[in-house]
């Protein structure tokens, strides 16, 4: 537990939502690690079992100088990243007023090399609004898949991070 | 703090880590979100870890061990330890030797589990200390504490953990330090450990000693941690309740409870007298608020409808400010099924066309009483389903009772299911019954754990094989079929009519494995044959 007592007014609120089999968890488990090697303090949580059997399933991030609760408050994520269009809907509660949703439509999908990686694709659109540089994030990919699997997953992050840098510019 | 110390961990990683850190020698467990993740990290990180048949068993391997000085653990979720309640609660009376630390993984809110039972109450009723973390670093710590506690005090020590500590992911800093350890070894301790009453009744006085004395510990030099602040609102918690406490209140006074059996209650009093307004903040059942107020200090606890779920920053924030107006609903998401090819599809679809009376139970296959087959019509607790099958056999007229049937999991059959086919061959009811038993070759609900039916230890390698048809035999019973659900469903669904016609007593074993573990069973295998 951080002893200190700094004010928690800085944090970060992300929550990953889709199906299971979709690596929603995976996803979230790689924006953890990103925060982490970038130095913040981090915190991530969700719910596993029954959900896994094709349900919804959710996953909270949070990272910021202090993080206290691991779960996001009721309807104050910054962002929402949603992994199955059909998962909006029922997630977008969660979502504060000016937030930010992060959803399939924004990539290219025909220009993913495998459908797999659109979780990895989001985390590429949701790296380009964070304070987390990419050298973090292309390492906690690296960590969170098999080798294998690094170089489509380098190519999917781009995608993502290219489509919202273009959109920003827009 | 260097960042290449900081590892984001689970709190079950956390736990287990701190169990390889400590030399834990043995842990043993059943699986049971939230609880799963602690004894194969264990493994993984190179300990010495079994799954148990169930948790009574789990906790009596750990005992034994114990009494030959090892340290170990038990891993189980909170039903698990209704399951070996018998054992822990004379374990307080039986001094251990090396440490037996026992953990339960609560699941307030049911993410995974049939009921929200607040095992806390254990503690208190089987007298063994109880530590709560409120996040990864504290159950890494805790876990050493509880150690220390265990073999300062020869006593069995509760680590209560939630869902929200097992699974969230927080930052550890854990500076690896390994004890000397010396071997193993036995000393006979027949007046403290054979617990006949002539030596109950000493042990029971000893054990109450020991209470009062671990908490003039707590009050002085326990895990607990007192931050000043504002006086106008003293906040009293436990576990992940201090974190959305701390969130929704940061200005606030605390304090938090770190070991909360035996409760601090003199440095807990002071701390009410300290402010102007004392509220206890609690998940699931006023337990700490309840006990403290017998203690005879004045605190504020929390309307009855914040009892049930989880808590979190919001419902913090609505418990300090006295707000009971119905809390949003959050829409529903998609509810889970049975995967595509799920072999307990074909048993669904057989028993829904046969108009069976399910009586059912607890794994991936309690997808059944979901759409679209809504057959499967009861859950109580594992092993359960062939108990009630007899049950609504021996009472339903008869051309009611002759459509009953039990179906039950591998895993949980093992677990919890062999006595209730005892009871079937001992006290037949008068129209026979018929069991099936859904042998999908793991145990998929909590993630595809080994168990003594697959003949592969936790870490995948070859050992004994219970043979179910084989038990089944010797138990007693005369018809016993092995078949594949799947591959002849019109087949399958004629051997359950034929049984269910014969009014004798059967049992069916539905064997083929799960979609999900049938790749990794098949290399497993082959890899085995080859070794
Ligand atoms: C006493 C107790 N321990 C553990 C659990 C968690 N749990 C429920 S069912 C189950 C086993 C499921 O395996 P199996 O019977 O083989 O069915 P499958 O999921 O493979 O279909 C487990 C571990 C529980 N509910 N109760
Ligand atoms: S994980 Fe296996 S047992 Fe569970 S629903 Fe899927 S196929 Fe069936």
């Amino acid at each position: 537990m951080s002893k200190s007592n700094g004010s928690q007014s800085s944090v970060k609120n992300i929550v990953f939502a889709g199906l299971g089999g979709q690596g929603v968890l995976k996803a979230s488990d790689i924006a953890a690690t990103a925060a982490l090697l970038a130095g913040f303090d981090v915190k991530k949580s969700e719910l596993h079992g029954m959900s896994q059997r094709g349900g919804s399933v959710t996953s909270d991030v949070r990272y910021g100088d202090l993080v206290r609760s691991p779960m996001v408050p009721s309807g104050e994520a910054d962002i929402l990243v949603v992994i199955a269009p059909d998962q909006i809907e029922v997630n977008r509660w969660q979502l504060r007023e000016d937030g930010l949703l992060i959803e399939p439509s924004l990539i290219d999908l025909d220009a993913l090399t495998n459908k797999k990686s659109l979780n990895v694709a989001l985390l590429g659109v949701l790296s380009a609004s964070s304070s987390i540089a990419k050298e973090h994030w292309t390492q906690a990919i690296r960590e969170h898949l098999a080798e294998k699997l690094h170089e489509a997953n380098f190519a999917a992050f781009d995608l993502g991070r290219t489509a919202a840098q273009r959109e920003q510019r827009q | 703090m260097n960042l290449s110390d900081r590892l984001l961990l689970s709190g079950d990683e956390a736990v287990a880590l701190a169990a390889r850190h400590s030399g834990v020698a043995l842990m043993t467990g059943y699986p049971g979100t939230p609880s799963t993740e602690i004894l194969e990290t264990f493994v993984e990180l190179g300990g010495k870890g079994q799954w148990a048949p169930n948790e009574k068993v789990a906790l009596e391997v750990a005992i034994g061990a114990s009494f030959g000085t090892a340290r170990t653990m038990v891993t189980m979720k909170h039903v698990g330890l209704n399951v070996a309640a018998d054992p822990l609660f004379t374990a307080a009376y039986a001094e251990v030797a090396g440490a037996l630390v026992v953990v339960s993984a609560d699941d307030p809110g049911m993410a995974s589990s049939q009921n929200e039972q607040d095992n806390r109450h254990y503690a208190v009723a089987a007298g063994v200390p109880m530590l709560e973390p409120a996040d990864s670093q504290e159950a890494y710590e805790y876990t050493r504490l509880a150690i220390e506690i265990s073999e300062r005090w020869l006593i069995p020590v509760l680590l209560r953990l939630t869902t929200r500590v097992c699974h969230a992911k927080t930052i550890v800093d854990a500076p690896d330090s390994r004890p000397e350890l010396s071997e193993p070894s036995y000393t006979p301790e027949i007046a403290r450990r054979v617990m006949i009453p002539a030596n109950a009744r000493p042990a029971h006085r000893r054990l109450r000693g020991k209470l009062a004395e671990m908490a003039r510990w707590n009050e002085d030099v326990g895990p607990n941690l007192e931050i000043a602040g504002d006086r106008s609102l003293g906040i009293i918690c436990s576990g992940v309740s201090y974190m959305h406490a701390r969130e929704a209140a940061p200005d606030a006074s605390f304090y938090k409870v770190g070991m909360t059996y035996p409760l601090p209650l003199a440095a807990i009093a002071r701390f009410a007298k300290s402010v102007d307004r004392c509220v206890v903040i609690e998940e699931g059942d006023p337990w700490m608020v309840d006990a403290i107020r017998a203690s005879g200090t004045a605190v504020q606890g929390k309307s009855p409808m914040y009892r049930f779920g989880e808590l979190n920053v919001s419902r913090v924030r609505r418990i300090l400010s006295h707000d009971e107006s119905q809390e949003p609903v959050p829409p529903r998401g998609k509810p889970p099924e049975l995967c595509p090819g799920c072999p307990h599809r074909s048993v669904y679809a057989a028993l829904k066309n046969l108009g069976c009376i399910v009586q059912g139970d607890i794994g991936c296959y309690s997808l059944g009483a979901l759409p679209p087959y809504e057959a499967m019509e009861t859950l109580v607790c594992m092993g359960a389903a062939i108990g009630m099958g007899l049950g609504l056999r021996h009472v339903l007229p008869s051309e009611e009772a002759r459509r009953v049937v039990s179906v039950i999991g591998d895993s949980t059959f093992v677990h919890s299911g062999i006595t209730g086919l005892v009871e079937m061959v001992y006290n037949p009811p008068p129209d026979g019954h018929v069991v099936l038993i859904l042998d999908n070759g793991t145990t998929a609900m909590t993630g595809m754990q080994e168990h003594p039916g697959t003949g592969r230890t936790i870490d995948h390698k070859r050992t004994g094989k219970l043979v179910i048809e084989d038990l089944v035999r010797a138990v007693g019973i005369q018809r016993v079929h092995v078949i594949d659900p799947a591959r002849d469903p019109q087949g399958f669904q004629d051997l359950v009519a034929e049984c269910l016609a014969s009014r004798e007593l059967a049992v069916i074993i539905a064997r083929r494995p799960c979609v999900l573990a049938a790749g990794k069973i098949k290399q497993l295998e082959k890899c085995l044959e080859q070794e």
